[in-house]
C-alpha cells in the first residue's frame, strides 16, 4: 500500500526545490541534488554536525534544527551552519582544584550572560542551556553536569548567544570535572587493576588461550549467568548517578 | 497517512495484543539457545549465509577471502591517483599520522603523546569533523570485569563465545586483560559514568554476557567517552586536519609504510604527509549498504582503511562476517535502520511478535538475535508490516518502566526517548518497531596485540581492525575495542617511530596493484576510496551536467 507521497516546497538558501514530504531536512537537502561534505556527521542525532537555521512561513522567528531529526516543512526556507568556531584554553585536568568559581575563571566570558534564554530556545536537544550557564555562575558544577550531559556540541547556542559564550565547553570543563573529582571513584576498581597487574588472572587466561576447541566450547557451555536483575547491591538499575533528567531539573524551577 | 500517536491504525492493531500479553510476559523469558540451535538458525537466516552475496578476492595477501560484492568492488577498484604523482615537495613531516579521527585516532594520539611524542610531531587527519564516528554513535556500553564475583576469566569466554571461537586468542586476551585499567583511564579523565551513590557504576548485562558488566554514560555512552577524549587531545595540543582524508598511503624504497596522500575536500588539494609510523583508525563500512541494508553508521563508515592497508599489501581478516545489530529501527521511515540500543533489552524489553508473543531470548550474541528476527519475519510470517512495507518485529519497551519504575527510560535511555518524540512516538507507552540494520565490521586488517600490521611501520586499530571479535562482536566491546587497541597501537607506534626513519617516498604500491587488478582479469572505472555514500535524489541526478564552473 504504497501512496503516492505529496510534495512540498522548501527554500533552500534562498532557492525553491520541490521534495517529497515526510523526509528529513537531511534527507531533502540530497533529493534536491547536493551532495553533503559538511553538514552530515552521523546522521542520527549524535554528533551535532548538521546544525540548520529556518523560518517557518507567517512567523518572525528564527528556528534551529537538526537537520538529521527534523522533519521538512512546506515553505521553510533553510541554510545549514556546519561549523561554529570554537577557541578554548587549554587546561590540565588533573592540576584543577574544583571551587566554586573553577569555571567562571576559565571561561569569565559567562558572566556576560543577560538570561535572555536564546541559548535554551535554541537548543535542538531541548536542554536547558541558559539554567546551565547560571548554574555555572553560581559554581553549581554538578547541577551543570547533569543539565548539560545529554549536549551534543553542535554549536548552536554559542552562535546565537548575545555574550558569545561558548556553552558546550562550559558544560564540557564542568561534566569532567564532576566525573573525576566530585563523583566518588568506583570502590572495587583499584583492586582489580592491581590484581590483573600482579598477574592474577595471566595464567588462566594463557591457559585457555591454548584450550582445543572443543574444551572452550565445553566451558562456555557450562558458564553460569547472573541473574538479570535481583534487585540487590548490584542490581543493574538502582540508583543512577543522574536520576533527574533535565526535565525533572525544569520542574524544580518551575515547582 | 492518519496516525494515531505516531502508529497507522493497522499496526495499533497488533500494539493492542502487545500490551495484552504483557501482563503475563513480565518476569517470563523465553528460553535461551544451544550452540547447536543457533548454528542452524545462523546458516538459514544470517545475511552472511545468504548464496551469491559474496565472492573471493582474485588476488592480494587475502586472496581466497570470501567477501560481499559491495567490498569486492572496493578492492577491485583504481586507486585515486597514479605512482606519478609528485612526492618530492613533502608538506608535512611528523613522527606519527594517525589516519582517521574518531575514537580509535585519538586514543592512539593520545597514548602516542603520553609515551613521549611531541605532540607537533603527531598529526591525526580525518575525513569529517575530529569525533564525527561510530565511537561517538555508540550508546549503550562498554565492557570490563571489574567486579569481584565477575573476572576478565568470565569476559573471556564470553567474547570466544559469541565470536563461535574463531577469535585470535591473544587479541581477546588483550582486550580482557586491559578493561578494567582503561575505565580506570576514564575515570581519571573525568567520564561520568552511571554511578550509585557509593561510585558503584551501574552494570548492566549485553547480549552474550554471563555477567552484568556494561558500563553506560545513559545512552549516550560513546558520545560521553569520545568527546572527553577529544577534549583531551586538543588540551594536550594535538594537531587534527579535518576533512581531509587519507586517499593512499605512502611507502619508502623498502615498502614500509612511511605517511599517506591527505587530501582537502573542499579545494581537492592533496597533501604528502611523511611519517616515521601510521596509525590506521578509519573505522567501519555500513555505508557500503551490503545487501542494501540500512546502516547505523556514520556518514564516512566507507572501508577507507581498508583500501589503503590492502594496497601496500597488509593481511586481512573475518572480512567475511559482517554484523547486523538485531534492532535497528524499522518504523518511522526516517528512523529506517538507526541504532535502537541493546541497553532497552539489557532492561528488559523483550522482543515480541503480531500476536505479542516472545519468539527468542531477548539477549543471546547479535547474529543470532538479528537470524531470530528475520526468521519471524520470513519464514514464520509474523512480522509487522510497516506502510512502506519493510516488515519488523516489535520490542515491547514500555516493559522497562514497569521493571524498574517510571522515569527509568527517560534517564536511562534519553537518546532513544528523544529521538523517538521526535518522530511522534512515545516509547514510555508504545512497543517500537525493530528490523535488523548493517551495523559492524566484525572483521579487518590483521594486527598483533600491539596494532602492528604485517607491514612495517603500519599500524591499525579499532572497527578497521580485525580479529579480536571473529566472527560476531558482542554489546559493549567495541567502545572498548579501540581504547584498548588505540592505547597500544598509540604506544607501539610511539616506539616505532623513534627507532626508525623513512626513507624516500614512493607510490610504487599503486603500480604493483594495477598490475595485479590486470593480472586478475579486473577491467574496471570504479575508484577506490570511496571517501562517502551518494545519497543524491534520482531525480535530480538525471539532469545533473559535469561541468568546470
Amino acid at each position: 500500500m504504497t501512496e503516492r507521497v505529496p510534495l512540498i516546497t522548501m527554500q533552500l538558501m534562498g532557492k525553491p526545490y520541490s521534495v517529497p514530504s515526510g523526509l528529513t531536512i537531511m534527507a531533502a537537502i540530497e533529493f534536491a541534488g547536493y551532495k553533503l561534505v559538511r553538514g552530515a556527521g552521523c546522521r542520527g542525532g549524535f554528533c551535532g554536525a548538521c546544525p540548520t537555521l529556518y523560518r517557518r512561513e507567517g512567523s518572525h522567528r528564527m528556528f534551529t534544527a537538526l537537520a538529521c531529526q527534523t522533519l521538512v516543512e512546506d515553505g521553510m526556507s533553510l541554510v545549514q551552519m556546519p561549523f561554529v568556531p570554537l577557541a578554548t584554553k587549554p587546561y590540565e585536568l588533573a592540576a584543577i582544584t574544583p571551587r566554586a568559581n573553577t569555571i567562571l575563571s576559565h571561561f569569565p566570558e559567562i558572566a556576560g550572560c543577560v538570561a535572555c534564554n536564546t541559548c535554551t530556545r535554541a537548543c535542538p536537544q531541548g536542554l536547558q542551556v541558559m539554567d546551565y550557564i547560571q548554574a555555572a555562575l553560581r559554581g553549581d558544577i554538578k547541577r551543570v553536569s547533569l543539565l548539560s550531559f545529554d549536549c551534543i556540541s553542535c554549536g548552536i547556542c554559542s552562535s546565537r548567544c548575545p555574550a558569545d559564550i561558548k556553552h558546550y565547553a562550559v558544560g564540557q570543563l564542568a561534566r569532567r570535572i564532576y566525573g573525576r573529582f566530585i563523583t566518588p571513584a568506583e570502590p572495587h576498581l583499584a583492586e582489580r587493576v592491581s590484581e590483573l597487574e600482579a598477574g592474577q588472572f595471566t595464567s588462566e587466561l594463557t591457559e585457555m588461550m591454548h584450550m582445543s576447541q572443543a574444551e572452550l566450547r565445553a566451558r562456555y557451555e557450562q558458564r553460569s549467568f547472573e541473574v538479570v536483575d535481583d534487585g540487590g547491591e548490584h542490581s543493574a538499575t538502582k540508583r543512577y548517578n543522574s536520576p533527574v533528567d533535565p526535565v525533572d531539573f525544569q520542574d524544580e524551577i518551575e515547582g | 497517512m492518519e496516525l494515531i500517536d505516531g502508529y497507522p491504525e493497522s499496526m495499533r492493531e497488533s500494539i493492542a495484543l502487545v500490551e495484552r500479553t504483557r501482563p503475563a510476559r513480565l518476569g517470563v523469558t523465553f528460553p535461551a539457545m544451544s550452540l547447536e540451535e543457533r548454528k542452524t538458525l545462523l546458516t538459514r537466516f544470517h545475511p552472511d549465509y545468504k548464496a551469491n552475496q559474496k565472492r573471493a578476492l582474485l588476488f592480494g595477501p587475502s586472496k581466497g577471502m570470501v567477501v560481499s560484492h559491495e567490498l569486492a568492488d572496493l578492492f577491485e577498484a583504481r586507486p585515486l591517483i597514479r605512482s606519478s604523482l609528485d612526492l618530492t615537495k613533502i608538506d608535512t613531516e611528523v613522527d606519527l599520522l594517525v589516519i582517521g579521527g574518531g575514537g580509535a585516532g585519538t586514543v592512539a594520539a593520545i597514548w602516542a603523546v603520553k609515551e613521549g611524542l611531541d605532540p607537533n610531531r603527531v598529526l591525526v587527519a580525518t575525513k569529517l569533523r575530529h569525533g564525527d564516528s561510530n565511537s561517538t554513535m555508540a550508546q549503550g556500553g562498554i565492557q570490563a570485569a571489574d567486579r569481584p564475583h565477575d573476572s576478565p576469566i568470565h569476559h573471556y569466554l564470553d567474547v570466544m563465545g559469541g565470536g563461535h571461537f574463531t577469535n585470535r586468542p591473544e587479541l581477546v586476551r588483550a582486550l580482557v586483560n586491559d578493561a578494567p585499567q582503561i575505565i580506570q583511564w576514564h575515570e581519571s579523565l573525568g567520564v561520568m559514568y552511571d554511578k550509585d551513590a557509593q561510585g558503584h557504576f551501574v552494570e548492566n548485562p549485553g547480549g552474550g554476557t554471563s555477567r552484568n558488566r556494561m558500563h553506560s554514560a545513559r545512552d549516550y555512552t560513546g558520545l560521553e567517552i569520545m568527546r572527553v577524549l577529544r577534549d583531551e587531545a586538543r588540551n594536550l595540543g594535538i594537531p587534527v586536519v579535518e576533512f581531509s582524508p587519507a586517499i593512499e598511503l605512502l611507502c619508502d624504497e623498502r615498502g614500509h609504510v612511511a605517511g599517506a596522500v591527505l587530501v582537502n575536500m573542499e579545494t581537492k588539494r592533496y597533501h604528502i604527509i611523511r611519517a616515521k609510523a601510521t596509525i590506521i583508525t578509519t573505522g567501519g563500512l555500513g555505508r557500503l549498504h551490503m545487501q542494501q541494508f540500512p546502516t547505523t553508521n556514520h556518514y564516512g563508515a566507507t572501508a577507507d582503511g581498508l583500501v589503503l592497508a590492502y594496497r601496500v599489501g597488509a593481511d586481512l581478516v573475518d572480512l567475511e562476517a559482517i554484523q547486523y545489530h538485531p534492532t535497528g529501527a524499522a518504523f518511522p521511515a526516517q528512523m529506517a535502520g538507526l541504532l535502537i540500543t541493546e541497553k532497552v533489552r539489557g532492561l528488559g524489553a523483550q522482543p515480541v511478535n503480531i500476536h505479542g508473543d516472545q519468539f527468542v531470548f531477548p539477549l543471546e550474541p547479535r547474529d543470532v538475535e538479528a537470524s531470530a528476527f528475520i526468521r519471524e519475519c520470513e519464514e514464520v510470517g509474523l512480522g509487522i508490516e510497516t506502510p512502506y512495507g519493510m516488515n519488523g518485529v516489535w520490542l515491547d519497551s514500555p516493559m522497562v518502566d514497569i521493571l524498574h519504575g517510571p522515569g527509568t527510560i527517560r534517564s536511562a535511555l534519553p537518546a532513544m526517548f528523544r529521538m523517538y518524540t521526535r518522530f511522534g512516538i512515545d516509547m514510555t507507552r508504545d512497543p517500537i518497531l525493530v528490523f535488523p540494520t548493517l551495523h559492524y565490521q566484525n572483521g579487518g586488517i590483521a594486527t598483533d596485540e600491539h596494532g602492528a600490521t604485517s607491514v612495517p611501520g603500519l599500524y591499525a586499530a579499532g572497527e578497521v581492525m580485525g580479529g579480536v571479535h571473529g566472527k560476531n562482536r558482542l554489546m559493549g566491546n567495541s567502545l572498548l575495542d579501540f581504547n584498548v587497541f588505540g592505547r597500544r597501537a598509540g604506544i607501539a607506534a610511539a616506539e616505532y617511530a623513534r627507532d626508525h626513519k623513512p626513507g624516500r617516498l614512493t607510490l610504487a604500491h599503486v603500480d604493483a596493484y594495477e598490475h595485479m587488478l590486470r593480472e586478475s582479469g579486473v577491467e574496471t572505472t570504479r575508484t577506490a576510496p570511496r571517501i562517502l555514500p551518494d545519497y543524491r535524489g534520482k531525480e535530480a541526478l538525471e539532469r545533473y551536467l559535469d561541468i568546470p564552473l
